[in-house]
């Protein structure tokens, strides 16, 4: 296969990616039930309502960490080069995800609690895995051999996922040595019915574009990864 | 034959990603032989002697040393691999690293085999010195030393003459034409067809990552080899 | 023909003589050891006069000062390890003999392990020095969380070293991937330490030694399977 012909098949590709609109609109749809149908919280007002982005950002950015390392883990015995592209992917949508949540967790916290940062156990655990997909993205931009990049890759996934309870541990162990102030975690809440389907409208928004974002982030790798073979091929 | 081959390989094939860099390879060398490996750059030569020494897995298809499987560490214990590359520390005295290699194969007489793997290769007189301060065909026959000093029953040898002076290459000539006669499988990669013909039972050329011509060396007139060679890699 | 009688050294034999050739090595050079002494020796320095000892007590400030520069310059003797196998393919030679894989990470993790005490060992006493710390009874203690730390240290960085070590920016590239490693090791270190040099006992720290001590049992048995999976195969 030619570069010729794998650019003319692109050209080609111009049908709507349905998933990604269906994922656009269920996020719409949340906000705008959100924002207009949904009450405010009693105590914290409309501050609360950033609460349906953060969460479920949150969600999205660990699940995205625990497919990358499955995938990386799965590619070890496999070698099956897609599943390497879907741990890219999912890593990269993930750490997009993961800053979400590292900006509007201080953003919700400044009007609660007056400080913009208070090493909250699972805002400081997010941060961790920040770096986690930091140094992940990094090491795969260093290596460019596909077998050796994917390898490492796998492993730094792995052992990155062994971590996460160790650093939960960690910062559990450094707060009750420190009081700090405990920010409110939604599944503590009474949340009324009302508030808990919005929640999970949120959720499953987001999912859905995690869903569509890798979906397009993995059509990007496979082409480059076509191209690395077909120019290796030539060789 | 009754016994196994000493280097055995079927079928063997090995891809990185899309490029199949050993297509299909088969070997069958009995105790005594030498198969000299010829071929233009990129024809997958180096891969094949890497499967050989169980540094890689195959993508298909099977080697064993002495029915054996590879890759597999009793395989390749029985294995000495030289490159062009030395695989010296360079930190170290020559025969510090021959010592090193000596005690990772778990030689009883360590001190014994490495004075006498460094006197076959003639450097026993600069033994030690630390190797950066060696010229490279000095180099090249420690390295050399490293590899034979657990007196392995095959030998790998990935251009060995690169380097080498006319004194290292006669030393290491004799040296490979003795382990022949004591029964070790050679299969060496040279770019020097009268070379690699005066040492080897068999001569292959490989291109694409297959064997396109296979002969017993004897018999063989060298300068018809070379023509024909020529114009198998033109 | 067979090679003459030959036992080929187990896991740990291997281990063993890989560590003494890597040891060898830095003995015979040095350098790396002194880089990382001398920038553990500056940083404390560089610490010290950075410090208002009017707002915080030498007690408080001392252990993050310790932890912070036997992290860094740990992390400087481990990306070395490795340097010497990629020079002329001699990790090829290793890869070839008859030994496990397993073995090699373990005998270089040992060999760096002995360069992570090694430097402890100085940088202990130059803060002790430095902040007129009262180490004393404390020592048993002091030495043992610092061998615990240290070995927990060692197998990541040993790890991750391996697989920086071809890579451009190697040296930016292992403290990316290693620190966020290191959290779970150096923040009971560093309260353990405090809490020895501020005279408490050991007993008092339990949780966080708890902690370390399964770190390491974690993290040594995980890295040592994982070593094999970087290797080319």
């Amino acid at each position: 296969m030619t570069k010729t012909d794998l650019m003319t098949r692109s050209e080609q590709k111009s049908s709507l990616d349905w998933l990604a609109v269906v994922a656009f609109l269920a996020i719409a749809a949340t906000y705008v039930r959100a924002v207009w149908f949904t009450p405010p919280e009693l105590l914290q007002g409309y501050a609360q309502k950033i609460m349906y982005v953060h969460v479920p950002a949150a969600w999205v950015a660990f699940l995205s960490f625990a497919l990358t390392a499955l995938a990386g883990g799965f590619w070890l015995f496999l070698k099956d080069p897609r599943l390497d592209r879907f741990a890219e992917s999912s890593a990269e949508v993930g750490v997009i995800f993961t800053t979400v949540v590292l900006i509007t967790g201080p953003i919700w916290a400044k009007p609660i609690w007056g400080a913009w940062w208070v090493w909250d156990a699972r805002l400081t655990l997010t941060l961790f895995l920040w770096f986690l997909f930091l140094g992940y993205l990094v090491l795969r931009g260093a290596v460019h051999e596909h077998e050796t990049r994917a390898r490492y890759s796998a492993i730094v996934g792995i052992l990155g996922a062994l971590l996460i309870p160790f650093i939960h541990l960690s910062v559990y162990l450094f707060r009750t040595m420190h009081p700090m102030p405990i920010v409110a975690n939604p599944d503590g809440i009474d949340m009324p019915p009302v508030m808990i389907k919005t929640f999970f409208l949120a959720l499953f928004s987001f999912t859905l574009l995690y869903a569509a974002f890798v979906r397009a982030r993995y059509a990007i790798a496979a082409e480059r990864d076509a191209l690395d073979d077909a120019a290796a091929a030539d060789r | 034959m009754d016994q196994p081959p000493l280097v055995e390989a079927k079928a063997l094939a090995r891809s990185f990603g899309a490029r199949r860099a050993v297509d299909g390879v088969d070997v069958a060398l009995a105790p005594g032989e030498c198969l000299a490996l010829f071929g233009p750059n990129g024809a997958g030569k180096t891969t094949l002697l890497r499967l050989l020494a169980g540094l890689l897995s195959p993508t298909a298809g099977t080697a064993a040393i002495g029915s054996v499987p590879l890759p597999g560490p009793s395989a390749r214990g029985r294995i000495g691999l030289v490159s062009h590359r030395s695989m010296l520390y360079d930190a170290l005295t020559a025969r510090e690293n021959v010592t090193f290699a000596a005690r990772l194969h778990g030689l009883t007489d360590v001190d014994g085999a490495v004075q006498r793997a460094l006197e076959a290769l003639r450097v026993a007189d600069r033994a030690d010195v630390a190797v950066r301060a060696l010229s490279r065909g000095l180099q090249q026959r420690v390295a050399i030393a490293r590899a034979i000093v657990h007196a392995p029953d095959v030998l790998l040898a990935d251009e060995p003459y690169t380097g080498l002076d006319e004194q290292g290459g006669a030393a290491l000539t004799s040296l490979l034409l003795e382990r022949r006669a004591a029964g070790a499988a050679l299969v060496v990669v040279t770019h020097h067809l009268q070379e690699g013909l005066a040492l080897a039972s068999h001569a292959a050329v490989m291109r694409a990552g297959r064997f396109v011509r296979f002969d017993r060396a004897d018999g063989l007139d060298a300068v018809r080899y070379a023509a024909d060679y020529r114009e198998m890699v033109a | 023909m067979s090679a003459p009688a030959a036992s080929v050294p187990g896991i740990f034999g291997a281990a063993w003589v890989i560590a003494r050739k890597d040891l060898a090595i830095e003995f015979r050079t040095r350098s790396a050891f002194l880089s990382a002494l001398v920038l553990s020796l500056i940083s404390i320095v560089i610490f010290f006069f950075a410090w208002d000892p009017t707002a915080v007590g030498a007690v408080d400030l001392a252990p993050g000062v310790l932890w912070v520069t036997f992290t860094f310059s740990g992390l400087l003797g481990m990306h070395r390890s490795f340097g010497v196998e990629s020079h002329d393919r001699a990790m090829d030679a290793l890869l070839v003999a008859p030994v496990a894989r397993e073995a090699i990470f373990l005998g270089k993790g040992f060999a760096n392990l002995v360069f992570v005490v090694g430097v402890q060992a100085i940088a202990l006493p130059a803060v002790a020095l430095f902040y007129n710390l009262p180490v004393g009874g404390a020592f048993l203690g002091l030495a043992g969380v610092m061998l615990l730390a240290a070995i927990g240290l060692t197998c990541v960085g040993t790890l991750f070293a391996g697989m920086t070590a071809n890579t451009r920016m190697a040296e930016l590239l292992l403290p990316v991937l290693a620190l966020p490693f290191f959290v779970p090791v150096v923040m009971p270190a560093a309260t353990i330490t405090a809490r020895l040099l501020a005279g408490r006992p050991l007993e008092e720290s339990m949780a966080w030694l708890r902690l370390l001590l399964a770190f390491d049992l974690v993290f040594v048995w995980a890295c040592t399977l994982a070593f094999p999976f970087t290797l080319e195969d």
